[in-house]
């Protein structure tokens, strides 16, 4: 019995024994002077029809899992990848620099466009640093400030998210964490350049809509979005964090529920197995996207541009009446 | 059953049930000071214990009753109700919990909208009915607050919300979620038309609600000793791993804070908006008249 691998989830342990074993091969081919390369090819083969099998029909929970997979890439790992000339800018000009909330400016295929997004870490001493990714009312205002800055200079502003939402501490509710968040909703509801939002990895509640009023909302294919955590529903809901895997299901959180759901506007595919496995491609559909659609605002006349976000705005919602 | 007790309607018999023979709702104990209050009395006073100040929550129709005018108020898209439209089911359906809160507070949902006058002067003024699913946004909620603002907007007139919200629905997810934005952009608009927007804060106000339209007032304004915040105690003590002091996250808390404007007594309520609205529109000042005449204006229950 092979030792669970701790770069793959539960359900991708079938994957990475299979991954291991066509690695062991591909050495054994090097060292000994025997050809495996038939053998290597039909379970890269196998691989291939394995992973689309898994992947083909994730639930919720498990999408869950991957949009918080360790090794899923952040807005640091995709920001050299996707722009050119990057230049980050710290701090609320108030308080502090918060390293949840990166900002900065930056050229997408030559053009200048402000750059924000949010910023998990990858080791012990990063995850703290940065605070798991979860901002302070100093990560929102300094979003804040380099949008304003962004709407005066006529750049374009492209968020990425990926946050389990935003700090619940004792400090954040001293300087209004509420406000914070409300004030980024009102300011980017009519800011006066093209917003562009990702979900790049976890779209945590208002944490995330705070850099998420935009003119197109697109979704990285293994991302969630969702007003609060399956695990939090399930313990308010079910009494129970066990019922995380009821509750994802019951909120609809991937990105194929909610374009069915018209909330979102495009899914960005992603390589087979995830981000985490193919960075490279998946930096390119995240570019790529992000180019289309930029060059579909650009042809609005600003007024026009208000207008039509406005209107997204008016139209969330279903009821009866 | 003696004759004379035939005579007597049933709902206000007694029947010796209950200690010391008190009939069910003529009294009433304070949740804060524990003093036993006079019902009559307490409403009276708004539901402000007259013996600590404690302000006990009120449903949303009480409040707009006694913030209005008494005459001319009407209701704006009272008709529209939530649909479940993710066939949500936790422990119980969606559809359920929406029939039950229905079937207790007699409402279709969590956020009340009237158009009225205060001392005189047309106004929008909303309220949350916090006994609906803990005062939930979702869809109904949005869109309600949003016909307000767009009344207001429309007719140049201003808008009260008096907040009182858990936050986001979950049943409805992201649409709950999304009614923040929708919610903001409205406020927007009417900060541009310069159409004064006044919040109230009132026990409790957090969550979705807090991160949105609740915190976006020209003036926030605050009820005595409401809690308001962001996260809930619960989670934050979690997070933290600390027990918090008492008296954080409450109106106090944030006025030292810097986080409201001003706390007012709800007693006040009325001729202290109306003063600053007043102001705000560059009206004259309210005559001394008028506000005796406000004054004396019978209460309504």
């Amino acid at each position: 019995m092979m030792a669970m691998n701790p770069n793959f989830l539960e359900f991708e342990q079938p994957i990475a024994e299979l991954d291991a074993k066509i690695r062991e091969l591909k050495i054994a081919t090097a060292d000994v002077d025997i050809n495996l390369n038939d053998e290597i090819t039909r379970l890269q083969g196998k691989l291939v029809t394995l992973t689309e099998g898994i992947f083909g029909k994730l639930t919720p929970w498990q999408v869950s899992q991957l949009a918080r997979h360790p090794l899923r890439p952040y807005a640091l790992d995709y920001i050299p990848s996707v722009f050119t000339d990057f230049e980050e800018l710290h701090g609320d000009r108030h308080f502090a620099d918060d390293e949840a909330m990166i900002c900065g400016l930056a050229r997408l295929e030559g053009r200048p466009v402000a750059v924000i997004g949010q910023q998990k870490g990858r080791d012990t001493k990063e995850k703290l640093r940065r605070n798991f990714g979860m901002p302070k009312p100093e990560g929102y205002r300094k979003a804040l400030r380099v949008m304003q800055m962004a709407e005066r200079f006529g750049l374009p502003v492209i968020t990425l998210i990926d946050t389990t939402g935003a700090y619940p501490g004792v400090q954040a509710e001293e300087r209004n964490q509420s406000e914070a968040i409300a004030r980024n909703l009102f300011v980017m509801s009519e800011l006066k350049v093209p917003i562009v939002a990702t979900v790049i990895g976890e779209g945590g509640s208002g944490g995330a809509l705070a850099i998420g009023v935009a003119d197109r909302v697109n979704m990285m294919q293994y991302s969630t979005y969702s007003v609060i955590s399956p695990e939090g529903c399930a313990s308010i809901l079910w009494k129970s964090a066990d019922k995380a895997n009821e509750a994802a299901t019951a909120l609809g959180i991937t990105s194929a529920r909610l374009k069915e759901l018209g909330l979102i506007d495009e899914i960005i595919v992603e390589p087979l197995g995830g981000a985490h496995r193919d960075f490279e491609g998946a930096s390119e559909s995240l570019r790529s996207s992000l180019v289309r659609n930029l060059s579909g605002l650009d042809e609005l006349p600003t007024a026009e541009l208000i207008t039509q976000r406005r209107a997204r705005l008016r139209s969330y919602g279903q009821f009866d009446g | 059953m003696s004759w004379f007790d035939k005579l007597i309607p049933s709902r206000v018999r007694t029947d010796g049930q209950g200690k010391g023979n008190v009939p069910e709702g003529l009294w009433v104990k304070c949740a804060s000071c524990q003093d036993v209050l006079y019902r009559a009395e307490l409403d009276r006073n708004q539901d402000v214990c007259p013996k600590c100040g404690y302000h006990s929550r009120i449903r949303a129709r009480a409040r707009l009753k006694r913030f209005l005018d008494p005459e001319g108020a009407t209701e704006i898209a009272g008709d529209l109700e939530s649909v479940d439209m993710l066939k949500f089911r936790d422990t119980k359906k969606y559809r359920d919990r929406l029939n039950a809160a229905t079937k207790q507070t007699g409402e279709k949902d969590a956020l009340i909208v009237m158009r009225g006058t205060l001392h005189g002067e047309p106004i929008v003024a909303m309220a949350f009915d916090f006994a609906f699913m803990g005062g939930s946004m979702g869809s109904v909620v949005g869109e309600r607050f949003a016909r307000g603002a767009e009344a207001a907007l429309a007719e140049n007139v201003p808008l009260v919300c008096f907040c009182a919200s858990g936050g986001a629905r979950m049943q409805e997810s992201l649409f709950s979620l999304f009614q923040m934005a929708k919610t903001s952009s409205l406020l927007a608009q009417m900060a541009d038309k310069g159409v004064p927007y006044i919040s109230v804060l009132t026990d409790p106000t957090t969550g979705g609600v807090s991160a949105s339209f609740a915190m976006l007032g020209d003036l926030n304004v605050a009820e005595p000793g409401a809690q308001i915040g962001f996260a809930g105690r619960r989670v934050i003590e979690q997070t933290v791993r600390e027990t918090l002091p008492d008296g954080f996250q409450r109106a106090e808390f944030l006025l030292a804070h810097g986080a409201v404007d001003m706390i007012v007594d709800r007693r006040e309520m009325r001729d202290r908006l109306a003063n600053v609205l007043r102001m705000l529109s560059k009206r004259p000042a309210m005559d001394p008249p008028e506000a005796v005449v406000a004054e004396g204006q019978p209460e309504p229950a």
